[in-house]
């Protein structure tokens, strides 16, 4: 099937607000393997210049993610789940996320494309934090085998 | 940091039950992450590791280049190719592709044997 250039631009709405929760943090940070001590100690964490507890970077999955469904699902761009393979992600990283902030991730398409028989779609998201400031950038690439 | 210097390889090997711990963490739990019955129905050789803790573990690589600091880290991307399997060793290496003021761009993979299972990996870090 041939992609729909139309839906280039679509925005989705924002996610609720996600709380980040220090034992989230640390329970994240033990899965992927990390040892720093900021990601563990509130105060090894302010000692470096934090406000709390920090997550480490690749925690933005955890906040951002969600986001994604809503767009991976929305029926008029119909994308095929079956065959959609995360083909590749980029992140872009401002100010640090640490326990007690509250994220907000707006969605984008910003491209799609048909190239070599497969569909790739291309999604941005925009995390801030309470005070507005951007978390994170994503950039969600998403291919379908095969179209 | 130089412009062709070799970082310090990351090694790990996922044991059989971190999908499922990586599931609890990242909220992902796609059942070809963690259900082997389920993935084999699909027509996986198993259940396979979830591409997010791969770049995870590049990104592991890269914070310890800048020295620990989250805040260093700037930029990551990924292609996720290979699959990735648990009760693998998962190897990450990585040299300093170019060097500009004070941030450094190190290009890197990840492999578990021959099978890349990160490739084309990019990660800007701040040096200074």
């Amino acid at each position: 099937m041939p992609v729909s250039e139309e839906f280039v631009g679509r925005v989705y709405p924002p996610t609720p607000p996600y709380e980040v929760g220090r034992e989230k943090i640390r329970e994240y940070a033990t899965a992927v393997g990390e040892t720093e001590p900021v990601y563990f100690d509130r105060d090894a964490a302010k000692a470096a210049g934090f406000r709390d507890v920090v997550a480490p970077p690749m925690f933005a999955v955890v906040y951002s993610a969600p986001a994604m469904g809503p767009a991976v699902l929305d029926p008029e761009v119909g994308i095929n789940l079956m065959k959609m393979l995360h083909g590749s992600q980029e992140f872009i990283w401002g100010e640090p996320v640490c326990a007690g902030d509250e994220i907000t991730t707006e969605v984008e398409l910003n491209d799609l494309y048909d190239k070599g028989g497969n569909e790739f779609y291309v999604f941005e998201s925009v995390s801030r934090n309470q005070d507005g400031n951007e978390v994170v950038k994503g950039i969600w690439t998403n291919i379908v085998r095969g179209g | 940091v130089n412009q062709g210097d070799k970082i310090e390889e990351l090694h790990v090997t996922p044991d059989k039950y971190l999908p499922h711990r990586y599931a609890g963490a990242s909220g992902d739990f796609n059942p070809i992450h963690i259900d082997p019955e389920f993935a084999k129905v699909v027509g996986l050789p198993g259940n396979i590791l979830h591409g997010l803790y791969g770049m995870a573990q590049v990104a592991r690589f890269a914070e310890q280049a800048a020295g620990g600091d989250p805040r260093k880290l700037k930029r990551l991307s990924v292609q996720f190719r290979g699959m990735g399997f648990p009760e693998q060793e998962i190897v990450v290496t990585g040299e300093v592709e170019s060097v500009d003021g004070d941030r450094a761009t190190i290009a890197t993979e990840a492999a578990q044997g021959d099978n890349r299972i990160i490739r084309n990996a990019e990660a800007e870090i701040e040096t200074g």
